[in-house]
């Protein structure tokens, strides 16, 4: 298992340094750069200015000297600094990271709590109204986008509480935290649960046609034992690795909820770092998220093989 | 035809699926005829019009008919949507079977580089690349296709790898038959069926990829009418004054992808037993 | 002696689409302790859905046991409700599987699938429970048993996973083990050995043992007496001797020609029987083996044929004999 997770961290450092130059070239090919914007939206004529914004920000630099510049700082801890705000990438990035890890966590949580009990009941009571309706209800929750979701929840606040909540400080507890984030946590998870509950839902009822599940029946186990103790376990084998997915699809969803809640958290501020072609925030929050995923995928692997003996045990 | 008429009736939800499809494709194709208004010419008395018998789901800041808008935009999505997902899936689907066939140290480089690409949400990339290219139709068309690539090709190449062992391949190349000649004969028409319906499960998350970037602002540019866009413009300021901004074009929105999902699992279901429930 | 298994009139139906099929029709039988009873036939003639019906194990929706009494002990298994029949399955009647691999639980040790039984039935402490675990692996011939109820089903190999599964559904000592299949799946020596030791064991603890099968010659070796069904149906039954020596049923007589014998010298063709088992939801109104039967006559089209005693412990349900 040692070994295993050295050679995953070996593929892994190889992806990351894909992932580092294929965001590094793909910003670079765009026509007009940072100077170009600040010298217009700051109404700037002076081409001798221009050509000093250029010059602070190692714009004329070869590419290859930028790329290891950047790459070299990143292995020191030193991301450079925002073109807009001139300040640290670091100190700008860093405070936004909790705001979105909690939200990210209560959307999956919410996801998982929902979705694999409902998914297990549908596939226990197949084919019965409850099924149909919670596959229905479910194909529905993959249909909406979150974001319009998240406008139907706002618009549910302004019209029968009479205010619109505020998402602007980050809260200071956990308990806080979940107060204040559990609506748009439960939007943005929403698609999740739907997923979850599916996929729960079809694994399940493949488990349950497994002999080892009528052997568990032949011993005289209860349906719930039989279900709870010989099913299910089994059944969330692939669940495991849809949830390892979704937390990358999350992300996505992220962007949109944190936009329309206007909380201030590190998906949104993406947006508004690539609106503002502030490379060095850019690439540093993409790097920022591969990262995330890439080590998701690898507890969620090593989750799998904890689960699971027949890989553990592979010789 | 027989064979149709049996489908439909064991999968009633797909028909509806398919049914509301045909209906937003039609829509979208005769929308000149279609939409009772110009979805460009503004009225300064009608701004922010509720919903009448002129303007049906009411009309925009602007005083643009939502209705026509909308029908509109059915061509943008849905052309977006097609468009991404033929693209995305269409070589996504020439990668994975050239890396399954010919393995070695293609089929190394493909994977490694499907695992870059998928260590990126797919509207993380989506947003780079069309803040890469830029904003116009064609970008976000290419933005959106490229992140489904590297899925569309593994599934491919796993399912290439399994056909490989097969007992009929096997007796091809033992009669003697060309490598070529096995993928194109034998192998290929077999990766057929998934790759319809992943293609078609892809459908409704294109649609919704879309609408996300243009709600961003960073997805199909002005004067195309979108959904996501109408959305972003209304947003915040007219939930409460004008909720009709809010709701019609994000139900539009899950209409069409409701429709994409119910007729895609229908699809799976009769095309690719394995892959259900 | 009284039988320990007494099954009387047993009907189970299937509502399918296809209309009602007919899986198991009017099946008797009863076993003494210690003694094999060998349920023969092709598949698909109901073997397997007998099985389950004594079980209550028919999935349900859409099987159902619409008629008969399954008796063990006396105590009749079709009356109980739920939680008593739960309170019966493992402790009094146990099953075990064709396929070993798939029987067993993946993701648990195969000693917790075995305590499993023993902390259902007995009140007994986890730790005790699994010192019993490991005493039946030992029973059951399973070297280094310590080591091996620690093991997962994945690593050990399949003739050793039949054993664990024997000695699952023996652990709790049942008046009745249902074996259905249970050496198919294996190889040629492991089946003498598994064979053999079902044997030993139903002699030791004194079981009833059902054995379904479709190999003739492990009924030969094994079953002290042999129903043979066809098509849901019982047609015949006896004492495994007096039916390989003097079957009565074309259908039985079929299927001993169709085995192979030793030294029957060269040039001697093995017979097979023509045709196919019918379909359960489309019998024909007389005798189900008549369309593949060569000795039919139109009587056989016409009704279906009692079973009747033939011979001494002999009976078979055919109107030409």
């Amino acid at each position: 298992m040692i070994q295993y997770t050295l050679r995953r961290l070996g593929l892994m450092a190889i992806t990351l340094f894909g992932v580092s130059v294929a965001i590094f070239v793909l910003l670079r090919i765009v026509p007009g750069n940072i100077a170009d914007i600040l010298f217009d939206s700051a109404g700037m004529i002076d081409p001798a200015e221009k050509q000093q914004i250029v010059k602070d920000l190692g714009l004329d630099l070869p590419l290859i000297t930028q790329y290891t510049h950047w790459i070299g700082g990143l292995l020191h801890g030193d991301l450079g600094y925002s073109y807009v705000s001139e300040k640290p990438v670091l100190d700008e990035i860093l405070p936004r990271i909790p705001i979105t890890a909690r939200l990210a966590g209560l959307a999956l949580m919410f996801a998982i709590c929902t979705g694999v009990p409902f998914g297990v009941i549908s596939a226990v009571r197949q084919n019965s109204w409850l099924d149909y309706a919670l596959r229905v209800v479910s194909l529905a929750a993959l249909s909406m986008p979150s974001f319009w979701l998240g406008l139907l929840v706002l618009m549910a606040f302004v019209d029968w509480l009479g205010l619109l909540p505020i998402y602007d400080k980050a809260p200071a507890t956990w308990g806080a935290a979940i107060l204040m984030y559990c609506v748009p946590a439960a939007s943005v998870g929403l698609r999740s649960s739907a997923l979850i509950m599916r996929l729960t839902r079809s694994s399940m009822l493949e488990v349950l046609r497994q002999d080892y599940v009528r052997t568990a029946r032949s011993k005289g186990l209860s349906e719930a034992a039989v279900t709870f103790t010989h099913a299910l376990r089994n059944a969330m084998l692939p669940v495991i690795t849809v949830i390892g997915i979704e937390t990358a699809f999350l992300f996505g969803g992220l962007i949109v909820t944190e936009t329309v809640f206007n909380i201030p958290g590190i998906a949104r501020f993406l947006v508004v770092a690539i609106s503002w072609r502030d490379y060095p925030m850019v690439q540093n929050l993409v790097m920022f998220i591969a990262i995330v995923v890439v080590s998701v995928n690898l507890i969620v692997d090593l989750a799998y093989m904890l689960v699971d003996p027949r890989i553990r045990l592979r010789t | 035809m027989t064979d149709a008429l049996y489908y439909a009736r064991r999968y009633p939800l797909g028909v509806i699926g398919a049914l509301i499809l045909i209906v937003f494709v039609l829509t979208a194709i005769f929308a000149g005829v279609v939409a009772p208004m110009d979805p460009l010419t503004t009225n300064a008395r009608a701004s922010l019009a509720p919903p009448s018998h002129i303007y049906w789901i009411g009309a925009d800041m602007m005083g643009r008919d939502m209705l026509s808008r909308m029908i509109h935009g059915a061509r943008i999505s849905l052309a977006v949507a097609l468009g991404a997902t033929c693209i995305g899936s269409g070589l996504g689907a020439m990668l994975g079977l050239a890396s399954g066939y010919l393995g070695g140290w293609f089929d190394l480089i493909v994977q490694r580089i499907a695992e870059i690409m998928q260590s990126l949400p797919l509207l993380v990339m989506a947003l780079v690349i069309t803040a890469s290219l830029g904003p116009s139709l064609t970008n976000t068309i290419i933005a959106i296709a490229i992140p489904l690539i590297p899925n569309v090709a593994r599934v491919i190449r796993a399912n290439v790898l399994s056909l490989r062992e097969l007992n009929y391949v096997e007796a091809a190349r033992a009669i003697g038959m060309g490598r070529t000649r096995i993928a194109l004969v034998h192998i290929f028409p077999n990766t057929l069926a998934p790759l319809i319906v992943l293609a078609t499960a892809q459908l409704g998350s294109t649609i919704l990829t879309e609408a996300s970037l243009s709600f961003l602002g960073l997805g199909v540019p002005e004067p195309y009418p979108s959904w996501g866009r109408m959305l972003s413009e209304s947003a915040a300021e007219y939930i409460h004054s004008a909720p009709w901004l809010v709701i019609f074009p994000g139900l539009a929105i899950s209409m069409v992808v409701f429709g994409a999902n119910l007729f895609g699992d229908a699809l799976r279901d009769i095309l690719d037993p394995r892959q259900g429930d | 002696m009284a039988p320990v298994l007494e099954v009387s009139g047993l009907s189970t139906v299937f509502h399918t689409r296809a209309g009602l099929v007919r899986a198991v029709q009017d099946v008797s039988f009863s076993v003494e302790a210690g003694e094999t009873l060998a349920i023969v036939g092709e598949s698909g003639c109901g073997k397997t859905m007998t099985a389950l019906s004594l079980m209550r194990l028919i999935p349900s929706p859409p099987g159902e046991i619409v008629a008969g009494s399954v008796k063990v002990a006396g105590t009749d298994l079709l009356q109980l409700d739920e939680p008593a029949m739960r309170k019966m399955r493992g402790s009094q009647i146990a099953m075990i599987f064709q396929e070993p691999m798939t029987a067993l639980n993946p993701l648990l040790t195969v000693g917790r699938q075995i305590a499993e039984m023993v902390s259902l039935h007995e009140n007994v402490s986890r730790r005790a429970a699994d010192a019993r675990a490991v005493e039946m692996l030992r029973h059951v011939r399973i070297p280094a048993p310590e080591r091996r109820a620690m093991e997962y089903p994945h690593q050990m190999s399949g003739g050793m996973r039949q054993r664990a599964m024997i000695a699952m559904a023996l652990v709790c000592r049942p008046k009745v083990l249902i074996a259905d299949e249970p050496t198919t799946a294996l190889d040629v020596t492991i089946q003498a050995q598994v064979l053999d030791l079902i044997g030993d064991l139903r002699r030791e603890l004194g079981t009833a043992v059902v054995l379904i099968t479709h190999d003739l010659g492990v009924v030969a070796e094994t079953a002290d007496r042999m129903i043979v069904m066809y098509a849901g149906r019982k047609v015949e039954e006896g004492t495994t001797k007096e039916l390989f020596a003097h079957p009565n049923h074309p259908y039985l007589q079929g299927l001993l020609a169709s085995v192979p014998k030793f030294g029957a010298g060269e040039g001697t063709r093995l017979r097979e029987i023509p045709g196919m088992v019918p379909a359960l939801n489309n019998l024909p109104q007389g005798c189900a083996f008549a369309p593949r039967c060569s000795a039919a006559v139109a009587k056989c089209q016409e009704a279906i044929p009692p079973l009747e005693t033939k011979r001494p412990g002999h009976a078979a349900a055919c109107w030409m004999s």
